[in-house]
């Protein structure tokens, strides 16, 4: 057990936990911010996907102890209301079926977007394809982050 | 169909009650599928809303607005922002006014609150207008009093009634008043033509709180002093646990205790489950003692969990792949068949035949694999067994509970929440029965978390099916049907044996056998038809070939033929599946793709009260073949909310190309060789095409949507992989059974 302080959402937040522990957890159990979902647990679903110093991370691989020092931001912390443009555009297409995967979705949207403003059709496709949506809310997705992109330009 | 004039008599007071609340507004507590009971109470205060002698309740505030609480969850198929439409339409008040609110299930009485299947809103579509149409009717009879004039010359649209002056009154200002007024008892239902909520786009009631991810789902649920479960269940099925060492786990980071459990689960088999048939089904996962980490968080539990040692002994056959390949065509080349249904005489059509065309489809077990993996939540206390989580079918879980722990059924809860997708796997309770056994062991409010790799090798399977089909051909005209199915535990095809083709073929059998393996087996999404859609609508493709017909020509005769011979016991309309065919082959262009290289196959279905028609398109990528289109077209009657319906059609499709192209599930000795999604595969963005739908439009009650376009998909997918490879492939995963081979055109 180690004392760590995690910045997360723009708050520090301090939690004694194994070294090992993946952020995910710490998230979930310890902070109670369960917006971020665990899926698989090996990194393969990509429900559990947060932003580490601007780039989407899963937390289910990522322990504790190396996120001590950087920058996180969860689903609950993507926008002050509910409202980047992420966001608009899945309320906009009404994309969730079941809504379980839809936070790591739009983790993984959000920080593509940023690095991507004028995403192709096989751009997004490439972009999401490591996010698993066992409702298949595939062709949903698509569009909106299609919808999204032209928001934020 | 609606008659002309929607007018319903009948006895509403049975089912519907009003009061005025305590607090303001008026209060409507409804019971859709049972009258009520006599001299039950209305509540007048919010706090005390019960669920035993309604279903859901509807509040109306002196501000006009507008309150549903329901306690029926949502599951992934939009039934929770459906039904308030329905409500809502006929109760005529803007939708930007209704509130829906999940309430809580504090009942030992539920009365068909079953989250899922394509049935909810079919079932629901007449009461839930009766419903919303008597409260109206309430408040118009009440603002008329008012006034005093006849209810007749008032109308009322959203929100708003108005009288013969153009006096006005707003649904708010007059409930107090209607909430002492007698339940009319005949309402008049809308004109479709004239609706307004139904036939709209309307988004996902809780999709504010999907897109900030506030806590919804099972796993997300927590309670003051919860400890966490991981349960070490048998590696096999046909294992039970013989010893275990819990020396190591125990000195793990976080963990609390160390128990098993499994004593109660095998009292209530033995002594009770004969009593209850649903339980049956997941009997298998009941048998053996399981090990629990209780832990202070979940990664703790899971991580703990995996230092346990434990020793396993057989005690049953560990069954392989092999094993029921050999038992199922062994069965298939047998006679021991029962008869589901038999037109005619197949046997003689058989023995007259010029030609028989003959092919086996063979199907693999397929786990459900929600994303969030199976939980729930448990407190045991002295006077009260508190359940929380996600489960579909919470009356038998209550029954069951209360029958383990010796409890008396009103002092057990279920409370329902959010579910991470069902897809049937949440019909099944094994998980809440985990968790009550767990909580009453540690005299501590628990939530039980299966990691993925244990949900995905512990389940509740979709059984491996093979059928055999086989067309007898006479002079070039198609004369006997024969299809055989040999399944896992339980045959499909014993529940369906009027939908297509029954009736369109004049000497038509189906025989079922079935293997009985110690392998939990049950529903799958779109039961009993998931398989049998794809391996029917693919031998029809070749049955066409070798007939030397249109494809799409075969099956409107054929329709034509029960549109002549109509048969009572015959579950699908001829009109509506030819009307599907068309709009499908015209939309898609079938037969005379637009672009070089695109490989057309086309399947028709019905399932689940819906008629669908489906053509994928595909091309060839090194020599791969991906689905690039599929066109879809559907007969669901009326559709009451396009946006949800779009969402339930395309997933159903993907879902199903997914399924059939890509996910396997094999045994070796009992043990489950995928147990995550690096050794299991789920379809993915890239592997999907853009899905274009089309309904049929029409005025007839609507049908669900969840399920009936995954079954098809199957079959169209084949049928267009034949027309770019030459391959029949009749054995899915498609993708580990296509040679690799030239492509050709
Ligand atoms: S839970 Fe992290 S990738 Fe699946
Ligand atoms: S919406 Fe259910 S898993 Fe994506």
């Amino acid at each position: 057990m180690s004392t760590f302080n995690l910045k997360i959402n723009n708050k520090t937040h301090t939690v004694e936990v194994a070294d090992d522990t993946p952020l995910l957890w710490v998230l979930r159990d310890h902070l109670n911010l369960v917006g971020t979902k665990y899926g698989c647990g090996i990194g393969q679903c990509g429900a559990c996907s947060v932003h580490v110093d601007g780039n989407v991370t899963r937390s289910c691989l990522l322990p504790v102890s190396v996120a001590k020092d950087m920058d996180i931001t969860t689903i609950e912390g993507l926008s002050e209301n509910g409202d980047h443009p992420v966001q608009q555009a899945w309320k906009d297409i009404d994309v969730p079926q079941c809504g379980y995967c839809q936070a790591g979705q739009i983790m993984t949207a959000s920080s593509f977007l940023k690095n991507n403003p004028n995403p192709s059709r096989e751009d997004i496709r490439n972009a999401m394809h490591g996010n698993i949506c066992r409702c298949a809310s595939y062709n949903s997705i698509e569009e909106a982050v299609k919808v999204a992109a032209e928001k934020m330009s | 169909m609606e008659s002309s004039n929607n007018k319903i008599a009948f006895s509403r007071r049975s089912f519907l009650k009003t009061s005025a609340l305590a607090s303001g507004g008026m209060l409507i507590g409804f019971n859709l599928f049972n009258a009520c009971k006599e001299n039950v109470e209305m509540p007048i205060d919010l706090s005390t809303l019960n669920y035993n002698d309604f279903n859901a309740f509807i509040k109306i505030s002196p501000e006009g607005k507008v309150t549903i609480f329901a306690p029926n969850p949502e599951i992934g198929q939009g039934v929770k922002t459906s039904m308030p439409m329905l409500i809502a339409e006929e109760l005529d008040v803007l939708w930007e006014d209704v509130y829906v609110v999940q309430a809580p299930l504090d009942t030992e009485n539920y009365k068909r609150q079953l989250a899922g299947g394509s049935q909810s809103l079919r079932l629901g579509w007449e009461p839930l207008r009766q419903t919303g149409a008597s409260a109206k009717q309430m408040l118009v009879n009440a603002a008329a009093a008012k006034w005093g004039v006849d209810a007749s010359e008032c109308t009322a649209k959203q929100g708003v009634i108005t009288n013969a002056k153009g006096e006005t009154l707003g649904y708010g200002d007059v409930v107090l008043e209607a909430a002492q007024l007698e339940v009319p008892e005949e309402v008049t239902l809308k004109d479709p033509k004239d609706f307004t909520i139904i036939g709209q786009n309307t988004s996902n009631v809780d999709i504010d709180k999907i897109v900030t991810g506030k806590p919804l789902f099972g796993l997300d649920y927590k309670e003051e002093g919860m400890v966490y479960a991981s349960v070490l269940r048998p590696p096999a099925f046909g294992q039970l646990l013989e010893s275990f060492d819990a020396t190591e786990a125990k000195a793990m980071p976080g963990v609390i205790d160390v128990i098993t459990i499994g004593e109660k689960a095998r009292d209530y088999l033995e002594n009770h489950a004969k009593d209850d048939n649903y339980n049956s089904w997941t009997a298998q996962l009941s048998k053996s003692d399981k090990v629990v980490v209780i832990a202070k968080t979940t990664w703790e539990a899971i991580n703990a969990k995996k230092a346990l040692k434990a020793t396993w002994k057989d005690d049953s056959t560990l069954e392989s792949t092999e094993l029921h390949d050999e038992k199922l065509l062994a069965l298939l080349d047998g006679t021991n068949f029962k008869t589901e249904r038999k037109d005619g005489n197949v046997k003689k059509a058989f023995a007259q035949a010029d030609k028989v065309l003959e092919r086996t489809y063979e199907s693999p077990f397929l786990p459900h694999n929600t994303l969030e993996p199976m939980n729930f939540f448990a407190s045991v206390t002295a006077d009260k067994v508190r359940l929380v989580g996600p489960v579909q079918t919470p009356e038998p879980a209550a029954n069951v509970v209360s029958k383990m722990l010796g409890r008396d059924i009103k002092q057990v809860s279920v409370e329902m929440t959010r579910m991470g997708g069902g897809f049937g796997r949440r019909l099944y309770g094994d998980f809440v029965y985990e968790a009550a056994e767990i909580s009453n062991a540690i005299q501590k409010p628990v939530k039980m978390v299966s990691s993925r790799e244990d949900d995905m090798s512990t389940g509740v399977y979709r059984p491996a099916i093979k059928y055999r089909i086989a067309a007898s051909i006479k002079d070039g005209k198609l004369t006997g049907y024969h299809l055989k199915e040999a399944a896992v535990n339980v045959n499909m095809y014993g529940l369906i044996p009027n939908f297509f083709p029954a009736a369109a073929i004049k000497n038509y059998q189906v025989d079922t056998a079935n293997y009985q393996s110690n392998i939990t087996t049950g529903a799958w999404r779109a039961p009993y038809t998931n398989f049998l859609a794809s391996a029917e609508q693919s031998f029809f493709d070749e049955l066409a070939e070798e007939l030397g017909v249109d494809r799409v020509q075969l099956h409107m005769d054929l329709l034509e033929n029960v549109k002549k011979n109509p048969e009572p016991n015959i579950k699908y309309s001829p009109e509506r599946l030819q009307g599907v065919i068309k709009l499908v082959v015209e939309k898609s262009n079938y037969g005379k793709p637009s672009e070089d290289g695109v490989y057309q196959g086309l399947a028709v279905y019905y399932c689940h009260n819906t008629h669908v028609a489906e053509v994928a398109d595909i091309v060839m990528t090194n020599g791969e073949p991906i689905v690039k289109k599929v066109t879809c077209a559907v007969d669901c009657g009326i559709v009451i909310n396009p946006l949800g319906a779009l969402n339930q059609i395309k997933g159903g499709i993907l879902d199903g190309i997914g399924h059939t192209m890509y996910s396997d599930f094999v045994f070796d000795n009992g043990v489950p060789q995928s147990n995550n999604f690096n050794s299991y595969q789920l379809i993915r963005m890239g592997q999907t095409p853009q899905v274009d739908v089309h309904f049929v439009k029409n005025d007839i009650a609507p049908t669900g949507l969840g399920e009936p376009t995954l079954p098809p998909i199957g079959g169209a997918v084949a049928n267009a992989i034949y027309k770019a490879t030459g391959q029949r492939l009749t054995k899915q995963p498609y993708m580990n059974n296509l040679q690799a081979e030239e492509v050709v055109s």
